[in-house]
C-alpha cells in the first residue's frame, strides 16, 4: 500500500528531498527577481534619461524674462509669458467646463442607473472618448466651433482640452463611488436620509480624496496636449487674455519653437518642457499625497 | 389573543407575552430575485423587549430584519409580500414616505459605518433630517444620544474629530446614538458585535440591556450565548422558515422542537 510505503521514508530522505526542491526554488526566485529587476531598469533608464535632459537643457533657459516677456521673432531676446498664460487660462477653463460634468455623469453611473441600457451605451461612448486620439478631438472642435465663428480662440481650445478631461473624471468618479462600500450607504439610507443627501454628503464625501486624485490627473493630462489646441486656439504671438482671439500655449509654442532653426527659439522650448514636466509632476505628487492620506 | 388568525397553527409562533406586540408579521414572503427566501413567517415581536433571531448562515435572519425598515427596496431584484404590521399599518404597503418610517425603525449594521465626518457631525447629521433644533437644542440631543450609547465620556474633548479615527467598539457605539438620535420606536441591530472584541462586545451588550426600557430592540445574531444573555425573546430560524420562537429561557432551557435542540446544542450548524 503507498501509505505504507509513505510511512517507510526516512526522516533524512525526507529532509534531504525537501532540501533539493527548496534549492530549485531559490534559484528560480533568483532568475524571476534578477528578470524583474532588468525590465525595472530599462524602464527607468529612459524616464530619469528624459527628466535629466530635461533639466539640464531646460534650467538653463530658467530666467525672471521667461514670466514677463512675450514669445520673440527669431533671434531677438524674450520669454514665453503669453504662452504660460494661455495654457493657464485654457486649461483652468477645460477644468472648470468639464470637471462638474465628469463628476455629474459619474455620480449618475454609479448611483442613479449602474446597468440601465443609457448607463451601458454611456460608459461605451465614455471609454472610446477616453481612448480618441486628442487630434481627432482637435480637428472635431476645429470643425463645429472654428468653422462656424470663423476664427480660432481660446474658447475653441478650452473646449478641445474640456472634451479631454470630461471622460477621464467620469471613469475616476464612477469608479472611486463603487469603492464606496455598500454598508456606508445603507446605514445611510437606514437613517431615512433621500437620495440625494447620501450622494453629496456620504458617498462623494468618503470618496472624495479619489475623485480629486482623478480631476489632477486629467489636469496633468490636458497641460502637455498639444493636438486639440493646433486647430483650435492656434497660436498667438502677442499677450492676449482675450479667450475669443488665437491663444498661444506652451505646448504648442514648443512645437513650433523646437522645430524652428533658430537656437534662442530652441532654447525657449526646451525651458517650456522643462516648466510643463514639473507642472505635472507636481500635479502628481500631489494626487499621490491626495490618496495617501486617505489610506 | 393573536391565535385567531388565519395561519396554520402548526406555524403559529406566538407565545404568551405579557406585552402587546410593536411588530406583527403575517404570512411573509420574500425573494431575491426568484430565490425564496422567507417562507411564511409569523411572528410577534413584543414591545420594549429584546428579541434575538438566531440561526445558522443563510436562514433569512437578516433578511427577516431588513424587512422591518424596507432596507431590501435598495436593491430592485429583492421583494416582500405579506404583511408586516407597524402601529395599526401595514409598512410594506403603507403610503407613507420610507424616510419617515426609518426615523421610527433605526437599524444598526454588522461593520461599524461611521460617516466620513467628525463625531458630533455623524449624530447631528440625522437629527437634522428630522427636526430643526437651535445650536444648543442640538449639542443638547447629541449629547444625550452619546450618553445613552455609553460612549459620551471617551469622545466628550474630541467631538470635531472624525468619526474614523475611533476604535472600532466604539465606532459601533457611534452608530448606535446616531441610530438612537433621532428618536425612534425600534431599534434593528444586524449582528452588532460580529466585528467587536469582546470587551466592547460586553459593553454593547450592556447598552442593550438599558436600551430596551425605551425602545423594541431586534438583533441578529451567530451567537448564541449572545442571545441568551441579553434577549427576552428569542426566534430560531433555518432555511426560510422560523422553526421555533418563545421566551429565551425557555427556548434554550427546554425547547419544543428537537431541531432547536440540536442547534442549540451545538449537533448541527
Amino acid at each position: 500500500m503507498s501509505s505504507t510505503s509513505q510511512t517507510l521514508i526516512s526522516a533524512a530522505d525526507l529532509g534531504a528531498a525537501r532540501a533539493a526542491r527548496f534549492a530549485r526554488r531559490k534559484r528560480v526566485n533568483r532568475i524571476a527577481l534578477g528578470l524583474s529587476l532588468l525590465a525595472m531598469v530599462f524602464g527607468v533608464f529612459w524616464l530619469v534619461w528624459i527628466l535629466w535632459e530635461t533639466l539640464r537643457l531646460g534650467l538653463g533657459g530658467l530666467s525672471l524674462a521667461l514670466f514677463t516677456e512675450m514669445t520673440p521673432p527669431p533671434n531677438e531676446a524674450g520669454g514665453l509669458s503669453n504662452a504660460i498664460f494661455g495654457s493657464l487660462s485654457m486649461v483652468a477653463l477645460a477644468t472648470f467646463v468639464g470637471t462638474p460634468i465628469g463628476i455629474l455623469a459619474g455620480i449618475y453611473l454609479s448611483e442613479y442607473d449602474t446597468h440601465g441600457p443609457l448607463a451601458q451605451v454611456t460608459r461605451f461612448v465614455n471609454d472610446i472618448l477616453l481612448s480618441a486620439p486628442s487630434i481627432v478631438i482637435g480637428l472635431f472642435v476645429y470643425t463645429v466651433m472654428v468653422t462656424r465663428f470663423k476664427s480660432f480662440s481660446g474658447y475653441a481650445g478650452g473646449l478641445a482640452l474640456a472634451l479631454i478631461v470630461v471622460p477621464v473624471v467620469i471613469r475616476t468618479t464612477e469608479n472611486m463611488l463603487l469603492l464606496v462600500p455598500a454598508g456606508l450607504r445603507e446605514a445611510a439610507y437606514a437613517l431615512g436620509t433621500p437620495k440625494w443627501k447620501v450622494i453629496s454628503f456620504i458617498t462623494l464625501r468618503a470618496a472624495r480624496a479619489g475623485v480629486i486624485t482623478g480631476v489632477l490627473l486629467a489636469v496633468a493630462r490636458i497641460a502637455g496636449e498639444t493636438a486639440p489646441l493646433l486647430f483650435t486656439a492656434l497660436n498667438n504671438q502677442f499677450w492676449n487674455a482675450d479667450l475669443s482671439k488665437p491663444m498661444a500655449s506652451l505646448p504648442v509654442t514648443i512645437f513650433k519653437f523646437a522645430m524652428s532653426p533658430y537656437e534662442n527659439w530652441q532654447k525657449l522650448a526646451w525651458a517650456g518642457v522643462f516648466l510643463i514636466t514639473m507642472a505635472v509632476l507636481a500635479l502628481n505628487i500631489l494626487a499621490r499625497v491626495l490618496t495617501r492620506v486617505k489610506k | 389573543m393573536l391565535t385567531t388568525t388565519l395561519a396554520p397553527p402548526s406555524r403559529l409562533n406566538t407565545a404568551a407575552m405579557p406585552t402587546a406586540p410593536k411588530i406583527t408579521v403575517r404570512n411573509l414572503n420574500f425573494y431575491y430575485g426568484k430565490f425564496h427566501a422567507l417562507k411564511g413567517i409569523n411572528l410577534d415581536i413584543p414591545e420594549n423587549k429584546v428579541t434575538a433571531f438566531i440561526g445558522p448562515s443563510g436562514c433569512g435572519k437578516s433578511t427577516l430584519l431588513r424587512t422591518f425598515n424596507r432596507m431590501f427596496e435598495l436593491y430592485p431584484e429583492q421583494r416582500a409580500e405579506g404583511e408586516i404590521m407597524l402601529d395599526g399599518e401595514n409598512l410594506l404597503t403603507s403610503k407613507q414616505d420610507v424616510a419617515l418610517l426609518r426615523a421610527k425603525v433605526g437599524m444598526v449594521f454588522q461593520k461599524p459605518t461611521p460617516f466620513p465626518m467628525s463625531i458630533y457631525d455623524n449624530i447631528a447629521f440625522g437629527v437634522k433630517l428630522f427636526d430643526s433644533l437651535s445650536a444648543p437644542e442640538m449639542d443638547e440631543r447629541v449629547e444625550w444620544a452619546l450618553r445613552k450609547a455609553a460612549l459620551w465620556t471617551e469622545v466628550r474633548d474630541k467631538l470635531h474629530q472624525s468619526g474614523a479615527s475611533l476604535s472600532g467598539g466604539q465606532q459601533q457605539r457611534l452608530c448606535i446614538a446616531r441610530g438612537i438620535a433621532i428618536k425612534p420606536e425600534v431599534l434593528l441591530l444586524d449582528e452588532p458585535c460580529s466585528a467587536l472584541d469582546p470587551i466592547s462586545t460586553a459593553k454593547v451588550e450592556e447598552l442593550i440591556a438599558e436600551l430596551k426600557a425605551d425602545y423594541t430592540v431586534v438583533i441578529v445574531t451567530h451567537n448564541m450565548q449572545q442571545a441568551a444573555r441579553c434577549s427576552d425573546y428569542t426566534a430560531y430560524m433555518y432555511l426560510g422558515d422560523l422553526m421555533e420562537f418563545g421566551e429565551t429561557e425557555q427556548l434554550f432551557v427546554k425547547p419544543k422542537r428537537s431541531e432547536t435542540e440540536d442547534y442549540i446544542t451545538g449537533r448541527f450548524g
